[in-house]
């Protein structure tokens, strides 16, 4: 079991900033992401645009502001879970005991979730069957690609992923690519690689057509793609890989007996916390009377939730204000020598 | 206030004023109207405000951006009259828009 002072769930911007909101108050604390990295929305949605309303930063990109932000929060050596996804929460005394799906178990007086509209995950096949052969003969990610060897695959997506895997598999395998529409969103060089291939034979492209049954009971024999005009093509098929990207989703958080208003959790604006004392959300998933989805007012939660944080986990101090400029408790926390 | 109409897929209709310069997503979501999700919250980032518009009005619309057109690959069930509802401004001209919603949004 892991013990610390605060328990952040998500390590998007800002969660990210309540690492450090924190550190300066003196408190440890973990964060855990379902993600692989850090950064959230920000890394995962739009890497590459430019954010115009961070105070002082006339324009960043969302890779740009994560970056700073783990600088900024450096000197604190934070552990980060990454891939790994909170499943359960518990009480225990004044504490709140954590688990994560990967059977992590943190205990803490505080939880801080930051995690903006959900957890990412991957985009799936929506009709009927496809959850049944999902892990078996169908796959969003790709793990093994010599399971893959001699067989029939049908790849969906339009993205870089589907691209590339469709080339790549293309070398070992029979392998058909079935997208919407007739514009693929991908490297350039994987594309005209992928055009001439399918010129040599050596892979199928089947656009603007989408997936409408699944046929096969135990394993998958076939699947039939119909497009707008409601012609169907039957596909012999071994395996389907889908790549339509990823979705949040808000998972085992609506179970934890928080107040919630559609998919966000309310608080008070005092400090953030929810119904549960000690469990505070902030930034896009919290919701409160004005509440505005930006970074800036997620920055400006994190500031308050962690003042309550630390009363509860120094409940024999006393908290006082400080500024960084003149604490010089503060700069050594950051690792300054005071001046 | 122009007047747009959103049925779901099981058929029910409602329609409701939605002020000039609102996108037909934020329309739905002050009014609490189901079947229109927006997690992303207007950012072209996540096709859970994806909606079906009838051929005459779909060609009255603004153009369909390449960003939006990528977002609505990912969204449930996507056909040639697929918008992100929050990519349409509501305007006097778009009064009377009828919008269909899909089965659910993924």
């Amino acid at each position: 079991m892991i013990k610390t002072d605060v328990v952040i769930v998500g390590a998007g911007p800002v969660g990210l900033f309540a690492v450090h909101q924190l550190g300066i108050k003196g408190l440890k604390s973990e964060v855990i992401d379902n993600l692989d990295k850090a950064g959230g929305q920000c890394i995962e949605l739009y890497p590459d645009k430019p954010i115009y309303d961070i105070p002082a930063i006339p324009e960043c990109t969302g890779k740009e502001l994560t970056t700073n932000l783990l600088k900024q929060i450096k000197p604190f050596n934070t552990n980060f879970h990454f891939s790994e996804r909170v499943q359960e929460v518990s009480n225990d005394k004044n504490k709140w005991i954590i688990k994560t799906n990967k059977n992590k178990v943190f205990s803490a007086p505080n939880i801080i979730i930051a995690g903006g509209v959900g957890s990412f995950e991957p985009r799936k096949i929506s009709i009927k069957d496809a959850e049944k052969h999902e892990g078996k003969n169908i796959f969003y990610s790709v793990i093994d690609k010599n399971k893959f060897k001699g067989k029939k695959i049908s790849i969906f997506g339009g993205g870089d992923s589907a691209l590339d895997w469709t080339l790549d598999l293309s070398k070992i395998a029979d392998v058909t690519l079935i997208h919407r529409r007739d514009e693929f969103r991908g490297a350039p060089h994987t594309l005209n690689e992928i055009k001439k291939q399918e010129k040599l034979g050596k892979l199928k492209i089947k656009t603007k057509y989408q997936i409408s049954s699944i046929e096969g009971d135990k394993n998958i024999k076939s699947i039939t793609i119909k497009n707008d005009e409601e012609k169907t093509l039957k596909i012999d098929t071994d395996y389907i890989l889908g790549f339509f990207g990823l979705i949040m989703q808000l998972g085992p958080i609506a179970e934890w007996g928080l107040n919630m208003n559609r998919k966000t959790i309310t608080v008070n604006t005092e400090n953030f916390q929810t119904n549960k004392k000690g469990i505070f959300a902030i930034g896009d998933i919290c919701t409160y009377p004005g509440k505005e989805r930006l970074i800036l007012s997620g920055f400006h939660e994190a500031a308050l939730a962690s003042v309550e944080c630390f009363k509860r986990a120094r409940p024999n101090e006393k908290y006082r204000f400080q500024f960084t400029t003149s604490s010089k408790e503060i700069q050594e926390r950051l690792g300054y020598k005071s001046k | 206030m122009p007047k747009i109409t959103y049925i779901d897929s099981s058929g029910n209709k409602k329609t409701i004023e939605v002020s000039n310069g609102l996108s037909v997503m934020e329309g739905a979501v002050q009014n609490n109207l189901p079947g229109i999700d927006a997690d992303c919250g207007g950012g072209m980032a996540c096709a859970t405000c994806h909606v079906y518009v009838k051929e005459d009005w779909f060609n009255k619309l603004n153009k369909i951006e390449d960003a939006e057109q990528d977002m609505i690959d990912m969204a449930f069930e996507p056909k040639k009259n697929s918008r992100l509802s929050c990519q349409i401004i509501v305007t006097e001209e778009l009064d009377g828009l009828v919008v269909t919603t899909p089965s659910k949004q993924v």
